[in-house]
């Protein structure tokens, strides 16, 4: 279990800072910082498929002087789910940052519980 | 190959483009274009799902030149393309029913952006029932959430927008989850296609090779498709989401993008995990106890709510507790069932929806019960609809609630472990379902003392009440005539695995 946990350090890192960002995305109150929260979640598993797509002492499958043989390559199926996941994630960071500045206009505060008292307030 | 077989790609494709087409169009134009659209993949489903039924076998469509380990794929069986047709139905109905609606409470600059969001949700609920490539359809998840959270705030008061956001945290915590889910299961198999994948995790289960990964990767997927879903400790966002948006998106979102996850999560379960291991993972038992507890306190938080929506809403929470109990009953049955009352609940819920903006509107636009009392005087039509909802709700028969919750029983009954609470729970929320919703058709079927005799005209409102009838037909029809279409899930279920 440690060895494992040692050799495999790249997807330990990615797992604690998934749980940082789930967290963050979850309980802060501050939008700003559940967007932030939400990017680090993100990126831990991009980490985390990157890490299991890269093999030690192999290189990127760019053919340069003709191909060479499976072995010589990283996988690259996981940068290419990284590459469509980071769409993704820009997509929605954007979309929710859209949301962010409309409320912080309408109610000028980024507290999203501030702005929930509020809007009973106005008893809409 | 049989040119039906292009189907399923010319739906997402259709509804896709025309999503596109609606951006420069103008707001009648991209009207016309989305209902033209809904019916032509309606109608493509339909000679689909008759195909595939004298053929009897489902089939994989290749997309792109790459055959089956790498490319992705499309595939099709009885249940894909019966959820399609259906789906379509159900789209077509909101949007005609709530089209009066989204007139008044949408600005008139913003209203073809909300056929683009809406064509742009149905190709992707297509995508997720159709995809066999499971990357894919975390992708389509993710356009789903996008366009069901833009539905959501199309009308721009604060509550949508507030409510909106709210469902994006929660959403984005649950394709998180599904996301890593993913990740992992792909480490472990190395393979995205689903059928590629089920032979692996077959392996590894007999194996016994890396089980708490598994364990891991069951939980993450499970959980984080019941979060997107609003099983019932994650349902927190759901009524003010379906409460405050237009009545449109209220409809669509509960009775079409929840069930659209809860299809990939039982699509998943037959065809990437497989029904056998996640059977013996256990995490059957707590989404059947999520489910059981979703179908009390949703109904007792309805039972509460002082605001018509809101209580429909709250609804909602205790049938997706039903269908997640169905899942966690653990049997080809119980399954059968879970996916009937996907459809039985989304035919009732988007006519309850739908009804009651006609109640509200004869009621000076107020949603709570005092201001709601003869409300089914003043307008006829929905108060009839209204009711029809609610009986089938709460499981009279010839309605399809009954059905629904006749399976329910009868699955129950053949678990013996989990007879006993399925039975009693079942019982309770029956009872519960029934005080919420006799009490709101009794308010406004109660005269008001001063009657000052507006009726609303048939002229006014041709459209809304032609919707209406269509969906207590659609309701009946699922009561009625619940035999083939029971075969057709079991049929389609069997094709899954």
């Amino acid at each position: 279990m440690g060895a494992n946990l040692l050799v495999n350090y790249g997807e330990a890192v990615a797992m604690i800072l998934f749980v940082i960002g789930f967290a963050n995305l979850l309980l802060h109150k501050n939008l700003i910082k559940k967007i932030i929260g939400l990017n680090i979640m993100d990126s831990a598993i991009y980490l985390f498929l990157a890490e299991k797509g890269y093999i030690e002492g192999r290189v990127v499958p760019i053919v340069v002087d003709g191909v060479q043989e499976v072995e010589a390559y990283i996988n690259p199926i996981p940068s290419g789910l990284v590459l469509t996941g980071i769409v993704v994630s820009v997509s929605v960071s954007a979309l929710m940052l859209s949301l962010t500045i409309r409320l912080y206009r309408r109610y000028h505060t980024l507290d999203l519980d501030e702005i929930s008292t509020m809007l009973k307030k106005e008893g809409l | 190959m049989d040119f039906v077989r292009n189907f399923p790609f010319f739906s997402i494709m259709i509804s896709m483009f025309s999503g596109i087409a609606s951006s420069v169009l103008s707001e009648k134009a991209a009207k016309w274009l989305n209902r033209a659209a809904i019916m032509v993949i309606g109608v493509l489903s339909l000679v689909l799902l008759l195909y595939l039924r004298t053929e009897g076998e489902s089939y994989t469509y290749m997309m792109g030149h790459f055959p089956a380990p790498w490319g992705n794929e499309i595939r099709a069986g009885v249940l894909e393309a019966g959820m399609a047709l259906f789906f379509c139905v159900i789209m077509l109905l909101s949007m005609l029913g709530g089209s009066a609606k989204l007139q008044v409470e949408v600005a008139e600059e913003k209203q073809n952006l909300y056929y683009i969001l809406v064509n742009l949700l149905l190709s992707s609920l297509l995508a997720l029932v159709y995809t066999n490539d499971i990357f894919t359809a975390y992708v389509f998840v993710e356009i789903n959430t996008i366009t069901a959270c833009g539905l959501i705030m199309i009308r721009e008061t604060g509550r949508a927008i507030e409510a909106s956001v709210r469902y994006m945290i929660m959403s984005l915590l649950g394709s998180g989850m599904l996301l890593l889910g993913i990740c992992i299961l792909y480490d472990l198999t190395g393979h995205l296609l689903m059928s590629n994948m089920k032979e692996q995790v077959a392996l590894l289960a007999a194996s016994g090779e890396y089980r708490i990964p598994l364990l891991v990767t069951i939980a993450l997927i499970s959980v984080g498709l019941s979060i997107k879903s609003a099983l019932f400790p994650f349902h927190a966002w759901l009524p003010d989401a379906y409460g405050y948006s237009t009545v449109s998106s209220a409809a669509i979102l509960s009775s079409l993008v929840s069930k659209g996850y809860i299809f990939l999560l039982i699509k998943i379960i037959y065809r990437v995990i497989g029904f056998d291991v996640f059977h013996a993972s256990k995490i059957l038992n707590v989404l059947f106890v999520f489910g059981l507890m979703g179908m009390i306190f949703g109904s007792l938080s309805a039972i509460e709510e002082n605001d018509i929506n809101r209580m429909i809403a709250f609804s909602s929470v205790a049938q997706i507790g039903y269908i997640f109990m169905g899942i966690g009953l653990g049997t080809q049955i119980a399954m059968t069932a879970s996916v009937f009352h996907i459809l039985s609940h989304a035919a009732t819920k988007s006519l309850l929806f739908i009804s009651s903006t006609g109640l509200t509107d004869v009621s000076d636009d107020s949603r709570r019960f005092i201001d709601l009392t003869g409300a089914g005087y003043r307008h006829p039509w929905a108060g009839a609809a209204f009711s029809v909802g609610s009986l089938s709700m709460v499981g009279v028969p010839l309605f399809s609630g009954f059905i629904s919750k006749l399976l329910f029983a009868q699955a129950a009954v053949q678990n013996t472990g989990k007879m006993l609470p399925a039975l009693i729970v079942l019982s309770i929320s029956t009872i519960l379902n029934a005080i919420y919703f006799m009490k709101t058709v009794i308010r406004i079927y109660t005269p008001l003392e001063t009657e000052e005799g507006s009726k609303v005209r048939f002229k006014d409102m041709r459209l809304f009440v032609v919707t209406l009838f269509l969906f207590i037909l659609l309701n009946v029809l699922l009561g009625v005539t619940s035999k083939p279409i029971v075969e057709m899930i079991e049929q389609g279920l069997s094709m899954f695995a």
